[in-house]
């Protein structure tokens, strides 16, 4: 009874976060929810957030899987600055380039990106962080390079669609993330690969001790992060319809690991939320978006990231339950 | 004394090697390189980076890591040249609040990875965003400062003879750098980092001062951060709310490169004074060949990086079967 | 006798379900090594604790050197001149040896440290018990011995009066060991005591001068080594009096036809690892109850570990009826073998905590089919329930977290796992352990039904009547070699007891006794 309780609060947390910053916005700016149609597309403020918050959503994806198995990746930020450099300079050396020859080659490279994290991690057993951040360093710089250092302005009508198109009426970034999701739950949940990832990340000796291919799983999700991570670079790429490899992506990677453990999936792995990652976006998201309405600075966001992750951790913290229920005892007993 | 170096200086023998063969490389390629001007500038140029690894250096031997750093730059940059130029703050005074504020924030981390038993890469993540916001809700601009003070100090140089002398802010990196060698070496702080970062199990056992000395760490490297913000300052004579993004990537870069083990427990100070140098080596390089893309600085500090860290991996295993 | 230096009387401590001593009891003086002995959960480590301020005692009375001491935690003990050595060396590996004896002690002059002071002091220390080292080294690039010497140079260089070793022998060589015991000589004559945990029975008679057995928690008593048999010594410890064994198994037990021919269904010959195992040959023919029998520390796990490729073996071969197949490199490749393991740490090695009762009996099963192969959540769901109701696992749902399961049912989940694999040969280490009466019946009524199934299985356990009762074979291990074989009417508990003793030292306490 116990039990269940604590592992639905997982969800209720970021869902109660969303649901008092949304209460908030309907009291006091209730056109936060208007929805208009232009051209058969839906516009408005809860459309922007999906928008806007798909690449966060994305990233989440893949980060829930790695955090899950008991690491991180720090290097999704800068995967994504390299796809968008390499897809740039595809197009720039042939603007005809058919939009599947782009996507393939901009994702092999995240893929190989992901490759690479998940051998270090899983065959040359270096720390997930230590491991990430090599590529995290270099990352911007390999971009840059790709780039020759500077900005290149990305524009073909299909990659276009990617960023800015619409599907039924939605943005299409956001269907993206909805397929994404399908997708996730049907090659992930719906397979023993969860399974085994929870199990990794939960008791990786016992797990290695039944049989479970700890390595492999390891490898498959930096290999999966990485490709993630290369298509929310494509779709950023192409929303801005420039590549700058400086900026793409930037401080990216921690808004997804954010989102994850908002979300409910703790740090040390184990037991992971696709869905609560959606949620932790969305909540992001939303924040931002709402700060923005009421006009603060988006150069001020991350400031309630941070109070807001702290916070989280905190929640989480035993000593600090403990030392927060004795507070609530004792009033009580006064 | 015999020529067979010990296992622990392997990694910093390494980066020696590494610094002495990118800079005869670099000399060899490139007329005028093999300078004592090159030299000093390696030191002028990278005070700020050299400053804030230095106080990472202490962090990651405690076993930490701090994310912070950068942030913290750019956030003590902005204060300083606001204060001075929209508040009429006298410069020292101006340093002085700005190097408390970052000695405080360090160590509000510190307490917060320390009692609330949080990872310490997600509260500097925390810490991260929460400095680079304040720097923006100072001031959203770039601002020159113009102040007495700043004009005299350009001049303030440290004569080295031959035409040749040392600027006020790589005197300042070499004050710090000093500063943090002897706490690493002649202080029973310094040494406490070193067993935490060891083994922090064991640390306990010993009855060392764990929460003090890993809260005392944090506040060292904001306490850095906030003076690296500040030599930047006089590097630039102004401030802006962007500098410093992503130089915590370098600072932990350098200090890796210079031989310090990222789980903690293993290391120099020197070592990072070395992989300063070596960031500089490189950039300098790419600045004197002049067809290579700056780029390549990052890439380069990220494949030794990669080399280094896979040679420590090598090293630790080698002595866990020993 | 003069006064003791250490005397504590009516000892209790309780955690939250465990009484973990009642009224234990340990008296030492100076100038002795005092081995304290008991098996799994006697106690020994919780007396320590509480002497050593790690814990606080419930009831009873400390005198150290006449006066009453109760510290609150290490640091206070070690002021009063009580010092620990851990199994596991607590020592900073990366750091100097000089440096690891003075850490938090040194002393600074106008601020600097004083680092020849330091190394000096290192020599000194280690010269009062003759080991000469180079003091700036890395502590990690010494071997385990020395370490531990540093260990001990640390813990007495606060002018310790009382040490306290707690398995520090456990990863030595005899050689090694022989140095350590000099220098636990060299301690005493110097008029310190010293309590001595051990597994090592041999190692309790040539150092100790007096042993204190505990068992579940209570003292058994205080002998001095010298007059106290070696088979008495296990009898104490086990809490089996010698004069009531019999000397032939319990009931006519004897290996069905099926198993005592035909070829071996698995074959392991001259396996062996350094410093974990001496070579041992071992086989096992399907039906076949087997057992492994000593005491802890003896190499029972190692040795199922082996088998099991968790451990990767330095030597010998391993042959699957008759044919020769390679020593297993992976657990995932002995359970492609038809073998399961059922460890005897379920914490760490066993439960999968966070997930499910159904996910973690699953588990073994799926990952034998891979990432492709789906088991159907129908499926899942069946299997889980049909073992549920097999084995009687209490949970409220099979989707209950298997952490809020009580031990035996976490136990029984595990079996449930390695059942699911439908193994040929299943290896049981300690299966009843820490789990209440009901379970552990249970689980002995499910070994035999195995067994008449055809299946092979390996029981470990420290439970000899265990042994005695389930096992038509068994393999008496100490000090991690194979010390003796047993099959059918031989298998006694005071069969088992005297190989763990010694063979020789058998005769002698049979003429005690008659």
């Amino acid at each position: 009874m116990k039990q269940s309780l604590k592992s639905s609060s997982s969800l209720i947390w970021p869902l109660a976060g969303l649901g008092l910053l949304l209460l908030f916005n309907a009291v006091f700016n209730p056109s936060f929810f208007s929805i208009s149609i232009v051209d058969g597309n839906l516009y408005g403020n809860l459309i922007d957030i999906f928008r806007n918050g798909s690449i966060t959503m994305i990233l989440a994806l893949g980060m829930c899987l790695v955090i899950a198995t008991g690491g991180v990746d720090l290097s999704v930020g800068t995967i994504m600055a390299i796809t968008g450099a390499v897809v740039a300079i595809i197009y720039q050396s042939d603007p005809d380039t058919s939009l599947f020859v782009a996507l393939l080659v901009a994702l092999g490279v995240a893929g190989v990106a992901g490759a690479l994290n998940g051998a270090l991690v899983a065959y040359a057993r270096i720390q997930p962080i230590i491991a990430t951040l090599i590529l995290m360093v270099t990352g911007r710089g390999i971009a840059s390079f790709i780039t020759g250092e500077k900005q290149i302005a990305v524009e073909n009508d299909a990659f276009g669609y990617l960023g800015t198109g619409h599907l039924i009426a939605l943005p299409f970034s956001m269907v993206l993330v909805f397929l994404l999701y399908g997708l996730m739950v049907l090659g992930v949940r719906k397979t023993p690969v969860a399974l085994f990832i929870e199990a990794t990340g939960d008791n990786e000796d016992a797990a290695h001790f039944s049989g479970v291919n700890s390595k492999m799983i390891k490898l498959l999700v930096y290999l999966v992060c990485g490709l993630f991570a290369g298509l929310a670079g494509l779709v950023e790429t192409s929303n801005i319809a420039n590549s700058d490899p400086s900026q793409l992506g930037i401080y990216r990677e921690l808004d997804a690991i954010f989102a994850v453990v908002v979300g409910g999936t703790a740090l040390s792995g184990g037991r992971f939320s696709l869905i609560g990652a959606i949620i932790g976006a969305l909540l992001l998201q939303t924040l931002t978006t709402t700060l923005y309405s009421y006009g603060v600075d988006s150069a001020l966001s991350p400031i309630p990231k941070a109070v807001l992750i702290v916070t989280v951790c905190l929640l989480r913290s035993d000593r600090f339950r403990k030392q927060f229920t004795s507070l609530y005892a004792r009033k009580n007993v006064a | 004394m015999s020529l067979k170096i010990s296992r622990k200086y392997v990694p910093l023998t390494a980066t020696f090697v590494v610094f002495v063969v990118l800079f005869g490389i670099a000399s060899l390629r490139y007329e005028g390189f093999a300078s004592a001007a090159v030299v000093v500038e390696l030191f002028s140029e990278n005070a700020f980076l050299g400053i804030c690894a230095l106080g990472m250096t202490l962090v990651i031997l405690s076993g930490g890591i701090d994310l912070s750093v950068g942030s913290v730059v750019g956030f003590t940059s902005t204060f300083v040249a606001t204060m001075i130029m929209e508040y009429a703050w006298h410069p020292i005074n101006a340093w002085a609040v700005a190097l408390v504020l970052g000695t405080v924030f360090g160590a509000g981390m510190g307490c917060l990875i320390h009692f609330y038993k949080l990872p310490a890469f997600l509260v500097t993540l925390g810490g991260l965003f929460f400095a680079r916001g304040m720097a923006y809700a100072v001031n959203r601009e770039s601002l020159g400062i113009n102040h007495d003070l700043y004009n005299g100090l350009a001049s303030a140089n440290i004569p080295l003879g031959g035409g040749l002398s040392l600027s006020l802010t790589a005197s300042l990196f070499i004050a710090f750098f000093v500063l943090t060698f002897y706490i690493g070496r002649y202080t029973k702080f310094g040494r406490n980092v070193y067993a935490i970062g060891g083994d922090e199990d064991s640390a306990l056992l010993m009855g060392l001062p764990v929460g003090r000395t890993k809260i005392g760490v944090y506040a060292f490297s904001g306490f850095c951060s906030a003076a690296a913000g500040i030599v930047m300052t006089l590097y630039t004579w102004s401030g802006n709310p962007l500098n410093g993004v992503a130089l915590e990537l370098d600072a932990i870069a350098v200090v890796v490169v210079g031989g310090t083990l990222l789980t903690g427990g293993v290391g120099f100070v020197a070592g990072t004074l070395l992989g300063v140098l070596i960031y500089g080596t490189i950039q300098q390089a790419i600045y004197f060949d002049g067809n290579l893309s700056s780029s390549l600085t990052s890439v380069a500090i990220g494949v030794l990086l990669l080399i280094f860290i896979l040679l420590q991996k090598a090293i630790v295993s080698k002595g866990e079967e020993a | 006798m003069p006064d003791p230096l250490l005397s504590m009387r009516g000892i209790s401590k309780a955690f939250p379900g465990v009484q973990a001593l009642s009224e234990a009891n340990l008296t030492l003086y100076r100038g002795e090594v005092h081995a304290l002995m008991g098996e799994n959960g006697a106690g020994k480590s919780t007396l320590i604790k509480t002497l050593t301020g790690v814990h606080q005692r419930d009831a009873g009375e400390v005198l150290f050197e006449g006066k009453p001491i109760k510290p609150a935690a290490p640091l206070e003990a070690e002021g009063l001149g009580i010092s620990t050595v851990f199994q596991e060396v607590n020592l900073i590996p990366h750091l100097s040896v000089a440096e690891n004896i003075s850490l938090g002690r040194q002393r600074s002059r106008f601020g600097f440290m004083q680092w020849k002071e330091i190394r000096e002091r290192a020599e000194r220390a280690l010269k009062r018990f003759d080991v000469e080292i180079d003091v700036t080294q890395e502590v990690c690039s010494y071997s385990v011995a020395i370490q531990q010497m540093v260990a001990i140079a640390r813990a007495v260089d606060i002018d310790a009066k009382l040490l306290v070793l707690d398995e520090p022998t456990s990863s030595l060589d005899e050689n090694e060991v022989e140095e350590l015991f000099a220098v636990m000589r060299k301690l005493c004559a110097q008029g310190m005591g010293i309590v001595f945990i051990t597994h090592f029975l041999d190692q309790v008679y040539s150092i100790t001068d007096r042993i204190t057995v505990l068992r579940n928690g209570q003292s058994i008593g205080e002998y001095e080594t010298a007059k106290l048999p070696r088979i008495e010594l296990i009898s104490h410890m086990l809490g089996k009096p010698v004069d009531q064994l019999a000397d032939t198994g319990s009931d006519g037990l004897s290996r069905s036809e099926a198993a005592s021919q035909g070829e071996a269904w698995l074959e392991a010959k001259d396996l062996s690892k350094e410093g974990v195992m001496s070579s041992f040959d071992f086989e096992i023919r399907k039906g076949e109850a087997a057992g492994l029998a000593g005491l802890l520390g003896s190499g029972r796990t190692e040795t199922a570990k082996l088998l099991f490729g968790i451990l990767k073996s330095d030597t010998g071969e391993t042959s699957m009826a008759g044919n020769s197949v390679g020593n297993p490199k992976s657990p995932r490749q002995a359970i492609a073998r038809k073998i399961g393991f059922c460890s005897e740490d379920r914490k760490r090695e066993g439960i999968i905590p966070n997930l499910s009762v159904r996910e973690n009996i699953v588990l073994a099963l799926q990952a034998r089919k891979g990432f492709i192969n789906t088991i159907s959540r129908q499926e899942q769901n069946r299997i889980a329930d049909k073992f549920i109701k097999r084995l009687r696992i209490k949970t409220p749902s099979r989707e209950t977290p298997i952490r809020t399961l009580s031990g035996g049912n976490q136990q029984k989940a595990l079996l449930a796992r390695w059942l699911a694999t439908d193994p040929d040969l299943i290896i049981l280490d300690e299966p009843t352990r820490g789990i209440d009466i009901g379970a552990r019946d249970e689980i002995e009524e499910l070994i035999r039904e195995l067994q008449k199934e055809g299946m092979a299985v390996l029981l470990i356990s420290s439970e000899l009547e265990e042994i005695e009762r389930l096992c038509e074979r068994v393999w008496v291990l100490r000090d991690r070699q194979f010390v003796g074989e047993l099959s059918d009417e031989e298998i006694s508990e005071k069969a088992i007891m005297s190989l763990i003793a010694h063979s020789d030292e058998m005769e002698g306490s049979d003429e005690a006794e008659s």
